[in-house]
C-alpha cells in the first residue's frame, strides 16, 4: 500500500514537473508588484499575445483598454488606460506582474488578476453563475500570460 | 436645475475633448405619451452624497431609437405584458373565487404603490418586494397558485402595477425596520465576488458613462424595471439581472426572490429615490 502511495506521489511530482519550469499561481513572487521570472519558463509569443489581448474569449484586454494596435478589433473600451505605449512607461517585470494580479502594483484597481486562484468571494464556474469546481484555474495560464508580455513590451507610442 | 444643467454640460465637454461619441449620459428629455414628464435626472439621495451628487435613469444611456421607443406607449413592447396583465388583474382564479380586482377594483389604485417597493411589511416581518407582495396575495387571499418569481406573467403583473405610477418619484424607505436589510444590501452592492473581483460599484458607481467593450455603462439604476430588453424581447425582473451581473464576475450567483437580491434591490432601489418610476422601460 505504501508502495503505491509513493508511487503515485511520484507520478504527480512527475507530472507537475512536466510542465518544466511553470510557476504555479500560488508560488509566483512579486517584488513590489512586479515578477522578474517567467511564469511557463517558456519565451512568450508576441503574436499569440496579440491575440489574446484582442480575443473576447482569451484575455479580452479591450474590454477595459483601447490599443491602437488592435485597430481591426472591434469596440475597445475605456474602463482602463490606453495600452499605448505600455512597452515604454514600464519595464517587462513589471508588465508581467500587472497582467498576474495588478492589485499589487495598483491598490484596489478594478483589473482582474489573471493569475490567480486564491482569495475569491463566491467564485464561480466560468460563467455559468454555478459555484466553481475542481476545474476552477487561472484565467489565463502561464503561458498565455507570458504571450501577453511579449506583445505588451512591444507597445512603442 | 442649474446645477443639473451645468453637470450635463461637463459631461458634453468631457466627451468632446476624449473624442468618444458616447461618453457620458445623453442630454434629453422624456416626456411619456406626450404628457407626463419624467424625472430621469436629479440629485442624488443624501445617503450616497458622497459617491455622486447627480443620479440619471439609465434612460440616458441608452441610444436615440431605444429612448424614443419609451416615450409612447404604442411603440413599447413592454406595455403588451401589461395589457395581457390587466386581463389578469380582472381574472378570477384560485379556491376563493377572487380576483385582484375584487379586493383592490381597477389596477390604476396601485398607482404610489411601486415607489415604494421593497418594503417593510409589519404584518410579515420582513422586508417584501412586490413580487413577494403578489405572491402572498395569489396564496393567502385568492388561495391560488403562487406564480414564478422572475417569469413572464409575474413580471407582466409587476409592469402593470409599476406603470400606473410611472412619472412618480421612487421613495423607498432605508430607516426604522428596512435598515439592517438596507446596510446588508449596501455591503453586498460594494462587495467584489466572483473570479474577476468586481462589484456592483466598480462598473455602475466608478465607471457609469464610460464604454465596456461595446456596452455603454450606466448607473445602475432600477427605477424602470421591469425592463423590456431588446436582446432577449421579454420583460426582465431586477432580480434576474442582478443574477446575469453577478455571473459576469465569474461568480457563483445569489437565488432571484432570496434574501442577499431582496437586501440589494432595497439598496440598489434606494440609490434611485428621486427619480421617475418607469416600468416598464426599454433597455438594450
Amino acid at each position: 500500500m505504501r508502495t503505491a502511495l509513493a508511487a503515485l506521489a511520484a507520478l504527480a511530482l512527475s507530472t507537475h514537473a512536466g510542465l518544466a519550469g511553470e510557476v504555479a499561481p500560488t508560488d509566483v513572487n512579486y517584488m513590489d508588484g512586479a515578477v522578474e521570472m517567467s511564469l511557463s519558463g517558456t519565451a512568450g509569443d508576441a503574436t499569440e499575445g496579440r491575440s489574446i489581448v484582442g480575443s473576447k474569449k482569451k484575455g479580452n484586454c479591450v474590454a477595459c483598454h483601447m490599443v491602437s494596435d488592435l485597430a481591426d478589433v472591434p469596440f475597445h473600451g475605456e474602463i482602463g488606460p490606453p495600452l499605448d505605449g505600455a512597452g515604454e512607461r514600464w519595464t517587462e517585470a513589471e508588465l508581467r506582474g500587472i497582467v498576474a494580479n495588478a492589485k499589487l502594483t495598483f491598490e484596489d484597481s478594478m483589473m482582474p488578476s489573471f493569475y490567480k486562484t486564491e482569495g475569491f468571494i463566491r467564485p464561480g464556474k466560468a460563467y455559468t453563475g454555478k459555484a466553481a469546481d475542481d476545474t476552477f484555474g487561472p484565467l489565463l495560464t502561464a503561458q498565455q500570460i507570458e504571450d501577453v508580455v511579449a506583445y505588451l513590451v512591444t507597445l512603442k507610442e | 436645475m442649474q446645477k443639473i444643467k451645468t453637470v450635463l454640460g461637463t459631461c458634453a465637454a468631457m466627451a468632446l475633448t476624449a473624442g468618444v461619441a458616447m461618453a457620458g449620459p445623453a442630454e434629453d428629455k422624456l416626456i411619456l405619451n406626450e404628457e407626463i414628464e419624467m424625472v430621469t435626472v436629479t440629485t442624488a439621495p443624501d445617503h450616497m452624497s458622497d459617491a455622486m451628487d447627480t443620479i440619471y435613469s439609465g434612460w440616458h444611456f441608452r441610444g436615440v431609437e431605444t429612448r424614443a421607443m419609451q416615450s409612447d406607449d404604442f411603440d413599447n413592447p413592454g406595455m403588451i405584458a401589461v395589457e395581457q396583465a390587466e386581463d389578469a388583474w380582472n381574472t378570477v382564479d384560485g379556491s376563493e373565487g377572487k380576483s385582484c380586482a375584487s379586493c383592490h377594483d381597477g389596477s390604476d389604485s396601485m398607482a404610489g404603490v411601486k415607489p415604494v417597493y421593497p418594503k417593510w411589511s409589519e404584518a410579515a416581518g420582513e422586508v417584501r418586494t412586490l413580487e413577494h407582495q403578489i405572491n402572498d396575495c395569489r396564496e393567502n387571499r385568492m388561495g391560488a397558485e403562487k406564480w414564478k418569481y422572475t417569469g413572464g406573467t409575474m413580471q407582466g403583473m409587476v409592469a402593470l402595477i409599476a406603470s400606473v405610477s410611472r412619472g412618480m418619484p421612487v421613495n423607498v424607505a432605508i430607516d426604522g425596520p428596512a435598515q439592517s436589510m438596507w446596510e446588508q444590501g449596501k455591503e453586498l452592492y460594494y462587495t467584489r465576488t466572483g473570479q474577476l473581483e468586481l462589484s456592483c460599484a466598480n462598473c455602475h458607481e466608478d465607471n457609469y458613462g464610460m464604454m465596456i467593450r461595446a456596452d455603454h455603462l450606466s448607473q445602475g439604476q432600477i427605477n424602470g424595471f421591469p425592463v423590456y430588453r431588446l436582446k432577449n424581447t421579454k420583460l426582465n425582473s431586477v432580480h434576474a439581472r442582478f443574477k446575469g451581473c453577478v455571473r459576469d464576475t465569474r461568480a457563483e450567483t445569489y437565488k432571484p426572490g432570496g434574501q442577499e437580491f431582496i437586501a440589494l434591490e432595497l439598496y440598489v432601489t434606494s440609490r434611485g429615490n428621486g427619480l421617475s418610476v418607469e416600468g416598464p422601460s426599454i433597455r438594450n
